[in-house]
């Protein structure tokens, strides 16, 4: 992967995010949400991230902008390690973040302009009051807001304009890589499609690079180049979308796939759904080995031993299964 | 055409809407700030308005009517320099008056009426009333701005940093909260008393006296932990929710966050609290006063004034009446106005 190092913009080795859950008094247990995670995201693209709920998806969207101190691994952003402060300060200006629920992630005691406004506040990112207001309206009209609104309260608006003003905020220092914690989830399907379009058009625009969190694969495959799968804090597969879509080689991905609807009935009866046994077991006690070998069809003895190594098992296309 | 049963639609019959038709159909609603909604509800509600009227009367008087009150609160009306003492001044019931005053109205003279009588020591008892309502008004406000500051402060720190921060202030606060109050006050007053009171000797503050300074300490000290508790426990659920993250993920800082962010969503708790904190603090400002740990000698305070009043009670029991009925007419229109700010402000009980 070397050659084509600086066609990444983050680079994600060894990600760990444990959190110390107490299970006692005095006791306390690690709840490894994300596990020895290690992807790189290319310069414009989009790396959709799906996986159950639970599984990690988030965290790993917030570990990797340092919204969380990682407990291990390294994360670079233009190659640079982000470690230091100062590196932190300046990460912060270039990756931001637009979050899920367009309910809390808005204070409801501002205005839109002031919630637009914030980053550029925090950063002083401008000389006087109007150059501030116009950076503030060429936001609102970018995403499609009508500037006249600008001195409401978030509480106004309806979820898919509270969800424009949250990524107008997110572009307001003009950032190079956005985390989109499933930004579409919590919208119904017409207003989902409008800002998936929106997150299409600002990414030719601007030249965006995102990390697309989701846990609906048809969204993500529409939006994403590439696609990884996450399952209990560990990554199982990591490949361009088609690929992904057409021949998942992790038993994981397989019955993810084989379950997403199909709207062709023909195509659906043909299809042969993959059901899973079992739950998903607690990340409080993760299995030894392979976490997905208590649900896996193909488990064997070896699975329990050791966590399969998260290799190139074809050109471009990564998964952890030692079964393949 | 012209068939008056028919049901076909005559396309002449619709006009284009002109630009000021459609701007008509625009539902433009101006838009109401929190703060707004909060006061259009809080004057609604009869009981909060009409105890804010009284405290505003209440407050306006105590500062002008001495202004222009013919006496003052620490003049003895029958100690004249260069005369003997005249004691038929002392003890004066309502709308009575002393041997030269009615010489005076004799002689044809206009005497301002003694409206509350005078005190044992000839002193006017109305202005005495205005004075401690004076008083005990600015020890009530200034104790709760205190309170409210340190308690602010404390709060929004412990609960924004949480961890190991949160856990030792808060069992400082446990510990403050386990003292005995009363005790604590009595015991501080006395002790900054000693200490204060030399201190102070010569500077402005002297004439409000020692006693009232440490009241504030007392108050600075012990009576924040409950205000801090409340804005903690406010900020805790506060910071949680995902404004806070996105303001993080832009850069903010934690002071920028609780500023910004976690203040303006508990001030209507702050605010609520802080209006009950008056009436208690000028509670408790009266009973030390009655202990005799409130303010120095010839400055009254409602407290004061009835402690003074139970020497004289089975003859002048008037005098022990009116400082009481002002001390309960503060406490309970701010007690009923800060009822009312609950009701306007808190989110929680809105429906």
């Amino acid at each position: 992967m070397s050659e084509n190092r600086m066609d990444n913009l983050v680079e994600v080795s060894h990600l760990k995010e444990y959190f110390q859950i107490s299970t006692g008094m005095f006791s306390s247990k690690p709840l490894k949400a994300v596990d020895d995670v290690s992807f790189n995201i290319r310069r414009g693209e989009t790396l959709g991230l799906v996986g159950e709920s639970g599984c990690g998806k988030t965290t790993v969207g917030r570990t990797l902008l340092h919204l969380y101190e990682p407990t291990g691994g390294e994360v670079r952003f233009e190659g640079k390690p982000i470690r230091t402060k100062a590196n932190i300060n300046e990460f912060r200006r270039k990756a931001t973040m637009v979050f899920q629920d367009p309910y809390s992630s808005l204070n409801p005691r501002m205005t839109v302009s002031d919630i637009i406004g914030e980053p550029l506040d925090i950063h002083k990112m401008y000389r006087n009051k109007s150059e501030r207001e116009q950076r503030i309206l060429e936001l609102m009209d970018r995403v499609g807001l009508n500037s006249e609104h600008a001195s409401r309260y978030a509480h106004e608006f309806s979820g898919g304009q509270r969800q424009r003003i949250g990524i107008a905020r997110a572009l307001a220092l003009n950032p190079k890589f956005i985390v989109c914690d499933e930004p579409v989830s919590a919208l119904d399907v017409s207003i989902q499609a409008q800002v998936i379009n929106m997150f299409d058009e600002l990414q030719d625009e601007m030249g965006l690079t995102y990390l697309f969190i989701a846990h609906d694969i048809l969204v993500v495959r529409h939006i994403s180049d590439r696609i990884a799968v996450m399952y209990l804090g560990k990554m199982v597969e990591l490949a361009d979308a088609k690929e992904i879509y057409e021949h998942p080689l992790h038993p994981y991905t397989q019955s993810l796939m084989s379950a997403v609807p199909q709207p062709d009935p023909k195509v659906a009866r043909a299809n042969k759904r993959i059901v899973l046994s079992g739950d998903i077991p607690s990340p409080l006690n993760a299995p030894s080995g392979c976490p997905f070998r208590t649900r896996c069809p193909r488990a064997t003895a070896a699975c329990a031993e050791a966590m399969p190594e998260f290799k190139e098992v074809a050109p471009g296309h990564f998964a952890a299964c030692d079964k393949i | 055409m012209s068939n008056k049963l028919s049901m076909h639609v005559n396309v002449d019959d619709f006009l284009p809407a002109t630009e000021e038709e459609k701007r008509y159909m625009v539902q433009m609603r101006p838009s109401s700030t929190f703060f707004k909604d909060g006061m259009k509800r809080l004057l609604r509600n009869r009981v909060a308005t009409v105890s804010l009227i009284i405290i505003i009367i209440i407050t306006l008087s105590s500062i002008f009517i001495p202004m222009f009150w013919p006496y003052s609160y620490d003049k003895m009306l029958g100690v004249n320099p260069g005369k003997p003492v005249d004691s038929s001044y002392n003890n004066l019931a309502p709308f009575t008056y002393g041997k030269t005053e009615l010489k005076q109205i004799e002689a044809g003279e206009q005497v301002f009426p003694h409206v509350f009588g005078t005190d044992s020591a000839g002193r006017d008892y109305f202005i005495r009333v205005v004075y401690g309502t004076r008083i005990s008004l600015a020890v009530g406000f200034f104790a709760s701005i205190i309170v409210l500051l340190i308690g602010m402060t404390v709060g929004s720190i412990a609960g924004y940093c949480g961890g190991k921060v949160d856990l030792i202030i808060m069992r400082i606060v446990d510990i403050i909260y386990s003292l005995p109050d009363m005790l604590m006050v009595i015991l501080l007053a006395s002790v900054l008393k000693q200490t204060l009171g030399p201190a102070l000797a010569g500077t402005a503050l002297e004439k409000i006296g020692s006693n009232i300074i440490s009241l504030f300490i007392v108050f600075g000290v012990l009576y924040w932990v409950s205000m801090s508790r409340l804005i903690r426990g406010q900020i805790l659920s506060l910071r949680e929710q995902e404004y806070v993250l996105a303001s993080q993920a832009a850069g903010a800082k934690g002071s920028w966050i609780i500023r910004k962010h976690l203040l303006p969503n508990c001030i209507s708790v702050v605010i609520i609290s802080t209006a009950l904190q008056i009436p208690n603090a000028i509670f408790t400002e009266s009973y030390l006063s009655f202990l005799g740990l409130g303010v120095n000698a010839p400055m009254p305070s409602l407290g004061s004034l009835a402690s003074d009043a139970l020497n004289g009670l089975s003859s002048y029991p008037f005098r022990l009446v009116i400082p009481a009925l002002v001390i309960s007419l503060i406490v309970l229109s701010l007690n009923l106005f800060g009822d009312g700010l609950r009701d306007a402000f808190d989110p929680k009980l809105r429906t």
